[in-house]
């Protein structure tokens, strides 16, 4: 509820503050203080009442569950401030915009994670789509930054579109906009029920990019400047993920065998897409692109499952994808050359930046020690304990997971084993060196405690 | 707690020499840090069975009961002590070798170090996969960045290889779990588990071939050589010395026990692609000429002799394969100390370029002509005991499998003395200048020959450390 309340207000105040400051980089600090007041008031959520108590009519409902994502979403905001702040102020001239833009998607945030009606569910992705649309095209003398922002905003409407006329079939099933009421009524099967629920899944597979809706990512995440494709790929991922979770939460137990079958298929072909695809990339953004798309199809095994071990998955996903996926990007928008070679000899250039890469990418690639590989660890026993019926897919997982392997380690090749050209050092404060050590040594610390960020769903 | 310190003593020593500069210095702290864990193994491996210090559990991930749970009985002590003198003798051995920024080249080796430790010694499967991969991932490095031509190529094949391995165990790992009376990850759970005739047949298979990457068994091995002959010595000889123990070592832990009806019906199919091996990698052998390759298939051929003895059923056959897979650790090592210093101080590897080096190393040749010996397993030298019982064993099992198998020790005379002849004896090259042993590589190979006399004359004791595991596992697999 907090971050709902504080979200949109810091974000009228990141505004109006916008209008007071004469330089960019007044507007990226107040924006790190605000982040970390929100980050304060949603931590106090998890031990206090909200600090408005408000009645929402049902159509809300804090759990420890959204909580905690919130907080780790948070976490990564704020850790994505203080890495990308610098790299935000270049995209143009108004940084306290994009800043409060990125407040609201955080209201938007707020509210997908503790929806219980599918109104809210349809406000909250539309708060978080809307502000993207913007920061996607925010580069606006970048003809491909224009065209990545128009194209993710016709795709975006048209599924908003089909996500409106899925939740209308619903209503027209159950009568109500409720979640529970999914699971209450146990409901006898009707067509619109069941009409509505596939065209609401479509809708939200396109949101998290899982295959076959995906298209539209390589190109947003390309085209879009590097700092904002950060936020799109780890937060908002992260966000309609969870949304997506409890819409099917309450659900499942309605079409519950031939639900598991359309996910296994969506899920084996967004892990095959994701990976295979990425392997022939070029450029390491791209490839991180198509890396978000084989990563997602890892989370989809929460859905997949729904069961604790995926919740706990989740989290744990949130917090090793997000991490990983903002530290590289942080250091990727300050490369000169976004391709694989552009990385040669990096390791003599920043020695401490590349350990800490070395670590981001082995937690995308699942490698123990690192939080990536609990992760993936929590998905594939997730699957493993609706039973062993399917055990292609969690064969395919691993597979895709070893698939991987290949594309991330072509950075570490490039960055320990190849000499490169260029032999300056990035232009970056020390701060920002110690901050991206600290980040990695969070990742190998849940990597080997991950208990620590699993025991806040359960006190 | 002296179980943990194996592992945390090159763990925290590894770590450190990150920060170390001077190069003597970092050579220092690494042959102490692996001395001293051989001074806590041997102490560890001579306390009396069943002593408290054997085992070791503490809570590590309590929502999913997987502990931090050691345990140190037969087959665990015999690899122990093997990793722990062998990276005392590596460190001895490349004690005059520079490499450049070696600060990380000496952590990376004691990070492996205490890798392998971790996977000798885990009790709990997910503990277990976790050292199986960390042991991986210090040696990819040390092999990219120190290895020779083609390096990143042939190490990246190395690692994808063993990888896809691993996660099929994973998923093993994972439906096991799921199956275990307590949900839990220990051993003792792992053992008690009952699996239906179909899962057995699928499960064997997932742990099976990431355990035959590793060790290599034929058709899996195509990664071996290629990683042996480009990694830098120093990590060849863990690779070959201690790494492919990790293969044996975890089908004596995680496979027979846990397997042990499918593991008898598939005995026979396993044993016949072992030899197969066997004979396939000593017929490529012969026609070697570079040492490093030659070398690397040979060792393919000791390991398929080792894996049918592992599935052979029998007690003699298991404690041949525990004997042997120590000693043929030391002799490998031996064969590398060699192969490096001649390459060191010729830049050849070619025997077709080399000979007559007799005259200018008598010392060395010595040397080489004892380890090579124990290689092919002579009387009185430390192969031999292991070789007799595993050949025993298979005679036990199929006599005409010991027949067929038993060709490879003749391949084996044959491509070793072969070697000898041509590095060694024949028209002196006069473009090669070979200055003999230096003092610490000295030391080593002594040590080594040291080893080969003594476990081949009198080889109870070590023969008593696997002795009560062999058994153990004879009777699980044959209830």
């Amino acid at each position: 509820m907090n971050l709902i309340i504080f979200g949109g207000l810091l974000g009228v105040v990141m505004m109006f503050g916008g209008l007071l400051m004469k330089q960019k980089h007044q507007a990226t600090l107040l924006a790190t203080v605000l982040m970390a007041l929100l980050l304060v008031l949603n931590s106090w959520e998890l031990y206090h009442d909200p600090v408005f108590v408000v009645n929402t009519k049902d159509m809300l409902e804090t759990t420890r569950f959204g909580l905690l994502l919130n907080e780790i979403m948070l976490a990564a905001g704020l850790i994505y401030f203080l890495l990308s702040g610098r790299d935000i102020e270049k995209v143009g001239n108004h940084v306290a915009e994009y800043y409060a833009l990125m407040f609201f998607i955080f209201a938007g945030v707020g509210i997908a994670t503790s929806y219980t009606n599918l109104l809210m569910l349809f406000l909250g992705i539309e708060i978080i789509s809307i502000p993207l649309y913007i920061l996607t095209a925010a580069d606006k003398r970048n003809l491909k930054s224009v065209e990545a922002g128009l194209k993710y905003f016709l795709m975006g409407s048209f599924s908003t579109g089909i996500m409106l006329m899925g939740i209308a079939l619903i209503y027209g099933g159950t009568g109500s906009f409720l979640l529970t009421k999914f699971s209450i009524l146990g409901a006898p099967m009707s067509y619109n029920l069941v009409g509505g629920m596939l065209l609401v899944l479509v809708a939200m597979a396109f949101k998290v990019s899982a295959a076959p809706f995906h298209f539209w990512t390589p190109d947003v995440y390309d085209g879009a400047p590097t700092v904002f494709t950060s936020f799109m790929a780890t937060i908002v991922k992260v966000a309609a993920l969870v949304a997506f979770v409890k819409l099917f939460e309450g659900s499942y137990s309605i079409i519950e065998g031939k639900w598991q079958m359309v996910m296994a298929i969506i899920i084996a072909l967004t892990l095959l897409i994701g990976n295979i695809t990425a392997v022939f990339q070029q450029s390491v953004k791209r490839m991180l692109a198509y890396s978000s798309i084989a990563q997602a199809g890892f989370m989809l095994f929460a859905l997949f499952a729904m069961n604790n071990w995926g919740k706990e998955g989740i989290v744990l996903y949130a917090a090793a994808y997000s991490l990983a996926t903002i530290g590289l990007f942080a250091v990727l928008a300050k490369m000169e050359d976004y391709t694989f070679n552009g990385f040669n000899g990096f390791s003599k250039r920043e020695p401490m930046i590349a350990v800490a890469l070395t670590i981001f990418l082995l937690s995308l690639a699942g490698i123990p020690l690192t939080v990536g590989f609990f992760s993936k660890y929590y998905m594939v026993a997730a699957a493993a304990a609706t039973g062993g019926k399917y055990l292609w897919l969690m064969i395919l997982a691993m597979l895709c997971a070893a698939i991987s392997v290949y594309y991330y380690f072509r950075v570490i090749q490039a960055m320990y084993f190849k000499d490169g050209e260029i032999v300056s050092s990035l232009p970056v404060a020390p701060a920002f060196r110690y901050l991206l050590i600290g980040v990695a040594a969070i990742v190998i610390f849940l990597g080997v405690m991950p208990q620590w960020i699993l025991q806040y769903l359960y006190f | 707690m002296i179980l943990s310190s194996f592992i945390f003593i090159p763990l925290l020593v590894g770590l450190l020499l990150f920060f170390v500069q001077q190069q003597q210095l970092v050579k220092a702290l690494s042959l102490a840090a692996s001395v001293a864990v051989l001074a806590v193994v041997l102490y560890a491996v001579y306390l009396p069975a069943g002593h408290a210090s054997l085992s070791y559990s503490t809570s590590w991930l309590g929502s999913i009961n997987s502990n931090f749970a050691l345990l140190l009985d037969g087959p665990a002590k015999i690899t122990t002590l093997l990793t722990a003198v062998s990276f005392v003798l590596i460190f001895l051995a490349t004690w005059n070798n520079n490499y450049a920024n070696s600060s990380s080249y000496y952590a990376l080796m004691l990070l492996s170090m205490s890798g392998l430790m971790g996977v000798f010694l885990s009790a709990d499967a997910l503990l277990f996969y976790f050292f199986w991969e960390l042991a991986l991932i210090p040696v990819y490095f040390l092999c990219s960045i120190w290895g020779g031509e083609k390096r990143i190529a042939v190490t990246f094949k190395f690692f994808i290889y063993t990888f896809i391995g691993s996660v099929l165990m994973l998923i093993g790992i994972i439906y096991l779990y799921n199956k275990t009376a307590d949900q839990s990850f220990a051993w003792n759970s792992f053992k008690a588990v009952v699996l239906t005739a179909k899962e057995q047949a699928y499960f064997f298979w997932f742990f099976f071939i990431a355990f035959a990457i590793k060790m290599p068994v034929f058709p899996f091995h195509t990664w071996q050589p290629d990683a042996y002959e480009t990694s830098p010595t120093g990590t060849t000889m863990v690779l070959s010395g201690v790494m492919v123990k990790m293969g044996l070592f975890a089908v004596i832990r995680w496979l027979l026990p846990v397997f042990p009806d499918m593991s008898d019906k598939m005995a026979n199919i396993i044993i016949i692609f072992s030899i197969i091996g066997m004979l396939y990698a000593s017929l490529i052998a012969m026609k070697q000429d570079n040492i490093k390759r030659l070398i690397a298939y040979s060792s393919i051929a000791h390991i398929g002799l080792m894996s049918a003895g592992l599935f052979a059923g029998n007690t003699v056959a298991y404690n041949g394969v525990l004997v042997q897979m120590f000693n043929h650790g030391i002799n490998i090592i031996g064969l590398w100390i060699v192969v490096d210093i001649i390459e060191q101080q010729t830049g050849i590897r070619k025997m077709s370029e080399l000979g007559g080096l007799a005259q200018q190393a008598p010392r060395l040749t010595i040397m080489l002509v004892i380890v090579a010996l124990a290689n092919i397993a002579l009387p009185l030298t430390n192969g031999f005991i292991g070789e007799f019982m595993m050949f025993t064993g298979l005679y036990q099992y199929n006599p005409w499998y010991a027949v067929v198998a038993g060709i490879s020790i003749i391949f084996a005379a044959v491509y070793t003395l072969g070697m000898i002849q041509k590095v060694f004896y024949g028209e002196l090259n006069t473009a090669v200048k070979v200055v003999d042993l230096k003092a610490m590589q000295w030391l080593a190979l002594a040590l080594i020959v040291a080893m080969i006399f003594v476990a081949g004359v009198y080889p109870k004791p070590l023969l008593q450390l696997g002795e009560a595991a062999g058994q153990v596992i004879a009777t699980t697999v044959t209830k």
